[in-house]
């Protein structure tokens, strides 16, 4: 990386670099949302895109996410490659049934006859004081669901690079930005592309335990790492990056070498994906464990609005921190 | 081609160190040679081969120290002709530590209190496997006290180089870990008689008189030879508790529990107490103490009795309650003998007895099966001359 010639960028931008970048690379790509056009979207992600490109690729939709997830999962089957953004994951649940009944299951349905190579980018996740209806973090649903690939780029070059490959993706992917990403500053190769969208990556390596987040969550689980390390608990972090399928093999590999885990979800506790990662993690790697597996989730509430409520609702580094000194021996012993 | 494997040596023993082989390849082999000398917390054993054959390969080195049932050797059959491409066997011998010595668990600190619930995380039991640490003897560091591999490894680096010295160290533990498991595991039950001996001493005073000094027996044989018949008409009590319940012992063998010189404790077997002769038995014994206390004690002898015998009697004791050596079912216990005032037809005599205790496992024995035991043993005793 340090050898590649780099710029200064934000999240947001290498998001619509990576819009962009499809819209050029290939004609039948279209962009189409809830104010994508004009106001140049409800993050700003697509401003400029419609004077660029023009009405035809990036198409401003009705205020209905059924009607246009739907109408992404037919051009998809006449042969577009349609980005659908959805402005929030909350409000995907209007488009439920699309998604989980159409786009997961048509391949399936048809015998293999179609497929639905669909792109749908929808915002995620607390921290800007949107309150219940705005900043729910439901991707460990759609991680439920076979059929669909969940993708959530963390780092500025999964932001550039995932795009793409999930354009080429003959299946539906759905990519969740956190909210509180897209402003996030920093340096991204001038030549950064496609990045895979099937492992997991260490974003720290540590040996005494094992931090597994994703999104957002990732850099509060890389801060607990930072003042763990004051401590003289080498924590490593794992970026999950794809939440389905899930990259279990790295999990287990790392978890095997730490003997400790503890899974970092902006998701809710009950049901969520931190249950089935934790799950996975005794089923394969009990006899590896030196201590009980540990979670830090979202409370169970709807995400409050005020700020100081908010911050406590979610993960956040200090609690992560205090997870893992839970499950470490006692310092005499370190 | 039949696999010789490190066997087990007593249900304490985890891995063994093959110290020679007496034998080398291409040498015949017959069921009972011994084939080789294994180092075990209880010191060296002389190890038997069970099958016939000639020894086609040896898949240990001397020093190697490897797990229960390793395959040490290849045996092949005397029809078999000499197979250079003969199958590897299923487990090929793995070093589990370069042997310095026997393995000593750790006994840096004292032992920790008796009713502790220890917590132990799955890697830290896996560990302690590896190194032999025994893992009842830890003090937990972890969250909520639980014992973690730090704690296993802290133990394993702290143990002493292993030697001479610490056979005694190592016996304690693994006489402490048999116990433990004992008695956590087994249900014991208890049931004890006080036996008038006047007839059976009586029978050995006139024996010993007629015998040269060197042939002489002592009550212990007529004890040891007894429960071999009683045993043999209760065998209920004799055999193995095992996953799937109790299964009867291939024989009567009688353990003799006898204490070492530098401390520690083996109990190995008298094979077939019942059909020897009386004379055969005390010749047994006494060979059998001068060789637990050498140490070189056989295999077979180390790991097959079907129940136990102590007698603490020696001591001045008046009467035992042992704990039962799993996975054996029953373990008898004698006392000294003493004269005591007895009745006899309503008079009050003085009388040679001896108190005698059976702890069972009730998993596996009752009390009425006990009792009946204890009644055939007693039996027995009083039929000196059937013995």
């Amino acid at each position: 990386m340090s050898a590649r010639p780099t710029r200064r960028t934000t999240y947001r931008e290498a998001i619509r670099e990576a819009i962009r970048d499809a819209l050029q690379r290939d004609p039948r790509v279209f962009l189409m949302g809830e104010d994508v056009g004009h106001y140049g979207g409800a993050y700003a992600v697509s401003k400029g895109l419609l004077a660029e490109f023009g009405p035809e690729r990036i198409r401003d939709t009705p205020l209905s996410e059924s009607t246009f997830v739907g109408a992404g999962i037919g051009a998809a089957l006449g042969g577009a490659r349609p980005i659908v953004e959805v402005m929030t994951v909350n409000f995907s649940l209007l488009a439920l049934d699309q998604i989980v009944n159409n786009a997961a299951t048509i391949r399936h349905m048809s015998g293999g006859q179609f497929s639905v190579p669909l792109v749908i980018r929808m915002a995620t996740g607390a921290g800007r004081q949107l309150a219940a209806q705005h900043a729910h973090s439901l991707e460990g649903w759609f991680a439920h669901v076979p059929g669909l690939r969940i993708a959530v780029p963390a780092t500025l070059e999964d932001a550039r690079g995932m795009l793409w490959t999930a354009l080429e993706n003959p299946d539906p992917v759905l990519i969740f930005e956190h909210q509180t990403l897209y402003n996030m500053e920093g340096e991204l190769a001038l030549d950064a592309g496609p990045v895979d969208l099937d492992r997991a990556a260490v974003r720290r390596a540590g040996r005494d335990v094992t931090l597994i987040a994703y999104g957002a969550m990732l850099f509060k689980a890389l801060a607990a790492a930072d003042s763990l390390a004051a401590g003289g608990v080498e924590a490593e972090v794992i970026d999950l990056r794809t939440l389905r399928p899930l990259d279990t093999e790295t999990i287990l590999t790392s978890v095997r070498k730490t003997r400790r885990a503890v899974v970092v979800d902006e998701g809710w506790r009950s049901g969520g994906l931190s249950a089935e990662i934790v799950a996975r993690i005794a089923e394969s790697a009990f006899y590896d464990l030196d201590a009980p597996l540990a979670r830090v989730c979202a409370a169970e509430v709807p995400i409050p609005y005020p700020k100081h409520l908010e911050d406590a609702a979610v993960p956040q580094a200090a609690t992560i921190v205090e997870a893992v000194r839970a499950l470490m021996p006692e310092p005499a012993r370190r | 081609m039949t696999e010789f494997r490190m066997p087990l040596l007593g249900a304490d023993m985890e891995a063994g160190t093959l110290v020679e082989w007496l034998k080398k390849p291409g040498d015949p082999v017959a069921r009972g040679d011994i084939i080789a000398v294994v180092d075990t917390e209880k010191g060296a054993i002389e190890v038997e081969v069970f099958s016939e054959g000639i020894i086609d390969r040896f898949l240990a080195e001397p020093g190697q120290k490897v797990p229960v049932g390793t395959v040490l050797a290849m045996i092949r059959d005397t029809a078999e002709g000499v197979s250079p491409s003969s199958p590897a066997p299923k487990r090929e011998a793995a070093p589990v530590a370069t042997a310095a010595g026997p393995p000593a668990p750790a006994a840096t600190t004292p032992a920790p209190a008796a009713h502790r619930a220890a917590r132990v995380s799955p890697a830290a039991r896996k560990t302690a496997r590896e190194l032999h640490v025994d893992i009842d003897r830890l003090e937990g560091h972890g969250p909520g006290g639980s014992i973690t591999v730090a704690d296993v490894e802290q133990a394993s680096r702290a143990k002493p180089a292993a030697g001479a010295a610490d056979r005694g160290a190592g016996m304690r533990a693994a006489i402490g870990a048999a116990m433990a498991r004992a008695k956590r595991e087994i249900p014991h039950l208890y049931v004890s008689t006080t036996v008038d001996l006047a007839r059976p001493l009586a029978w050995l005073t006139s024996e010993n008189q007629r015998r040269p000094v060197s042939e002489r027996l002592l009550p212990v044989v007529l004890f040891v030879k007894a429960v071999g018949r009683a045993v043999a008409e209760v065998p209920g009590v004799g055999g193995f508790w095992t996953d799937h319940g109790f299964v009867p012992g291939s024989g009567v063998h009688v353990g003799c529990a006898i204490s070492l010189r530098d401390g520690g404790l083996v109990a190995p077997a008298l094979h077939d107490v019942d059909t020897k002769t009386i004379d055969v038995v005390g010749r047994e014994l006494m060979d059998l103490v001068k060789r637990a206390r050498a140490g070189t004690l056989r295999s077979s002898e180390m790991s097959d009795a079907t129940i136990t015998v102590t007698n603490l009697g020696e001591l001045g004791v008046e009467s035992a309650f042992a704990i039962i050596y799993p996975p054996q079912v029953a373990i008898v216990a004698f006392g000294r003998v003493g004269e005591r005032p007895w009745v006899v037809d309503g008079r009050v005599e003085p009388r040679s007895v001896v108190t005698v205790s059976v702890s069972a496992d009730h998993r596996a024995i009752d009390g009425r099966l006990a009792g009946s035991f204890l009644a055939a043993l007693e039996r027995a005793l009083q039929a000196p001359e059937a013995l």
